[in-house]
Parts: C-alpha cells; sequence; structure tokens
C-alpha cells in the first residue's frame, strides 16, 4: 500500500513542476513538440530511477558530509550512460535535445529526490518514488509540449490536426510560447483550486 | 577582432541564455524579486562562469583529449564546477568580506545553475579556442545578468500592479517573462 503512495504521489499532489516548481529549464526548452517532451521525460525518468536506486543501497555508506559531491557523481554517471545510449539507439532524438541531455546533471528534480527521499529510505520505496516523480515530471512536459506543438504548429506528435486553413500560431513554438504557455497552464490550475476552495468554503 | 565582438554580442543579445536558450531559469525566477539581489546574483554568475569557462576549456584540452577519455566530460565538468564554486567562495571569503557579504547567499546556489555547466559544454560543442571561450562565457554571463536585472526591475512594479488572484506570484512573472522574450527575439534579425 505504501509503495503505491509514493509511486502516485508524485503524478498530480506533489507533481515535481506544476506544485514543486522545479526542473524549469529543460521543461522550457524541449516542449516545442510532444515527441521531445515525451524523450526527455523518459531520460530523465530513467536517470531518477538509477541515481535513487544507487543512492538508497548506499545511503548507510555515503558520510553525511560529502553526500551532496557523492549524489552528483552518481547521478552524472547515469547521465552519461544515458547520453551514450540515446546517441546510439535515437539519433534524431538525441540531435533534438542537444545540450538538454548532459543538463539532466543539474536538474534540480533528480538532486532533491536523492537528498530528500532516497538517503532515507529503501529500494523499493525509493523505486516508487522515482517512477511517480518520471512520470510526473514527463505529464508536464506533455502537457505543456501539447499546447505548444497544438497552437504554434496545428499538429500533434506530427499528425496533423486542423487542415491547412489552419494558421498557426507561431509565437507558442518560439522561446517566448514556452513562458507564456506554462504561465498560462499555472494560471488555470490556480484559478480551479481556488473556485474548489470557494465551493467548499460556501 | 571582429569575430570575437559577434561571439560577444551573438552570446548576450541575440541567443541569450536565459530568454532565447532557457539556460539558468531557476536564479531567473527564484532570485529576480529586488534589482539589487538580482545584480548580486548576475555578478557571482559572471565571476564562476569565466573561470569555468578557463578550467573546463584547460581540463578538456589537456586531460580529456589526451587521454581520449572525452566521455568523462559531464561528470569531469560538473565536479569541476561544484569544486570550483566552493573554491571561489573561500577566496572571497578569505580576501574581500565586503564582496562576501554582497554575494554570499548565492555563491553555493551556483552550482546547480545550469548555464554554467551549460556555457562548458557549448565552448567545447562550438569548438572555439581559449580566447573564444572566454568570450563567450564572459558575453553569455553579461546576458544573463542583463536578462536578470531586467526582469527585476519589472517584477518590483508588478508588487504593486493589480493581478487577477489567480495569475499571482509565478504565473504572472512567466507571462512577464515571455513578454521580455518577445523583446529578445527582435535582436534575432541582427547582423553585421
Amino acid at each position: 500500500m505504501r509503495i503505491y503512495k509514493e509511486f502516485q504521489k508524485g503524478l498530480i499532489k506533489e507533481n515535481p513542476v506544476f506544485v514543486q516548481l522545479l526542473g524549469m529549464c529543460p521543461l522550457l526548452a524541449v516542449t516545442t513538440s510532444v515527441e521531445n517532451g515525451i524523450g526527455m521525460g523518459l531520460a530523465a525518468t530513467a536517470v531518477l530511477l538509477g541515481s535513487n536506486v544507487v543512492v538508497s543501497l548506499l545511503r548507510k555508506l555515503i558520510p553525511a558530509k560529502i553526500r551532496i559531491p557523492a549524489y552528483i557523481v552518481i547521478i552524472a554517471g547515469f547521465v552519461t550512460l544515458i547520453d551514450m545510449m540515446l546517441e546510439a539507439y535515437f539519433p534524431a532524438l538525441s540531435q533534438s535535445l542537444g545540450l538538454f541531455i548532459p543538463l539532466i546533471v543539474v536538474n534540480c528534480i533528480i538532486l532533491a529526490r536523492a537528498e530528500s527521499f532516497a538517503s532515507k529510505n529503501d529500494v523499493v520505496t525509493s523505486v516508487s518514488d522515482a517512477l511517480g516523480m518520471g512520470i510526473g515530471f514527463t505529464i508536464a512536459l506533455v502537457t505543456l509540449a501539447s499546447v505548444r506543438e497544438i497552437l504554434g504548429n496545428g499538429t500533434f506528435l506530427g499528425i496533423s490536426l486542423f487542415g491547412n486553413s489552419f494558421e498557426p500560431v507561431l509565437v507558442m513554438i518560439l522561446p517566448p510560447g514556452a513562458f507564456l504557455g506554462l504561465g498560462i497552464i499555472l494560471g488555470i490550475m490556480n484559478w480551479v483550486i481556488q473556485k474548489r476552495e470557494e465551493g467548499s468554503a460556501s | 577582432m571582429s569575430e570575437l565582438l559577434i561571439i560577444a554580442v551573438g552570446a548576450i543579445l541575440i541567443e541569450n541564455f536565459v530568454l532565447v536558450k532557457f539556460l539558468g531559469i531557476c536564479p531567473f525566477l527564484g532570485v529576480s524579486k529586488k534589482v539589487e539581489t538580482a545584480l548580486g546574483m548576475g555578478m557571482a554568475v559572471t565571476f564562476v562562469m569565466v573561470i569555468a569557462s578557463l578550467i573546463t576549456w584547460l581540463i578538456q584540452t589537456f586531460i580529456l583529449k589526451h587521454f581520449g577519455i572525452e566521455y568523462l566530460q559531464t561528470i569531469a565538468f560538473i565536479l569541476v564546477i561544484a569544486s570550483l564554486v566552493q573554491f571561489v567562495e573561500m577566496v572571497v571569503q578569505k580576501t574581500s568580506p565586503t564582496l562576501y557579504q554582497a554575494l554570499g547567499v548565492y555563491l553555493p546556489l551556483i552550482t546547480t545553475n545550469c548555464a554554467v555547466l551549460g556555457v562548458a559544454l557549448l565552448n567545447i560543442q562550438k569548438e572555439f579556442n581559449l580566447i573564444q571561450a572566454l568570450v563567450y562565457g564572459a558575453g553569455a554571463a553579461v546576458g544573463f545578468t542583463l536578462a536578470i536585472v531586467l526582469f527585476a526591475g519589472v517584477r518590483e512594479r508588478l508588487e504593486y500592479a493589480n493581478v487577477p488572484k489567480s495569475l499571482r506570484g509565478f504565473p504572472i512573472a512567466l507571462i512577464t517573462a515571455a513578454l521580455l522574450s518577445i523583446a529578445f527575439l527582435g535582436f534575432q534579425g541582427l547582423t553585421f
């Protein structure tokens, strides 16, 4: 039961992006298409899974004073691994994510999970925590990427949605669209939460 | 000379690190409530970025390339940056307590600023020589400072604006950043 609870909290209730506001750089940078969003989400989930398992296994061996550098080395190791695998098996994806694959090292979500969860819990719960947070991050990436791709390009996963008469809102694909899209999504979420609170108060 | 100027202007305006390349978003959104603190953060980042450009370039050329272990790049660079930030912190503390007071809080935060690791990796990717790498690092840092200070200026005024309730705080900051980013898109057409 506890395992499921740790998994499920990352999806909505403690979503790393929408609630904790972590991992903004890759979120804003790679969400020009849904495909990139999914790729980035899965790559980050894989790194998170690996680092959570290793940190959890070594949690009694790593001295408290040097734990942050130790975590960073573990994370960097997994990032290098994923980077090489993507380059070998998915060269197109590796090309379009570019610089943001090595930059998973400094993604605050991963270090935050290592520090605040994996270093205090056993391997099985750490795995479910990593999967929950990773999928939560992927959900956020796909949500923002869908908004941007549908409005900015008129497609979803490369499939044309509106036919030729649709005039794409180009700015959504350009850098400003990332800020604008995320700002509006967060605004709508706040609005829904406030409506609900008002409903329960009256 | 003109080539270095193009690299610098490109890093500051045309491909602004924060608003066009999305590097260093966390401090950009986190430490931009006041112009003064934003400026402090900008200076600290400038300092670390230039030194990091220098050291990572030397490591790449004389150690990683020399021994053919380029695949260790990510691990080596992040360790260098983390220890560099620690080292800079200690040196500043010893030599100039006033500067340490001003930057103090922001220095340790820089390790997880992806703009620093980003600039180090881009220097290698773009195959810059040492001078070009230093100019690119400095330009990127000035671009970061410019963006964060401009943004902080707008946010100071936002404090007094009557923003719709559900957009208060983070959402309106992001929408402001979008407008700033649109303004920087105007530099895309800049050529020499």
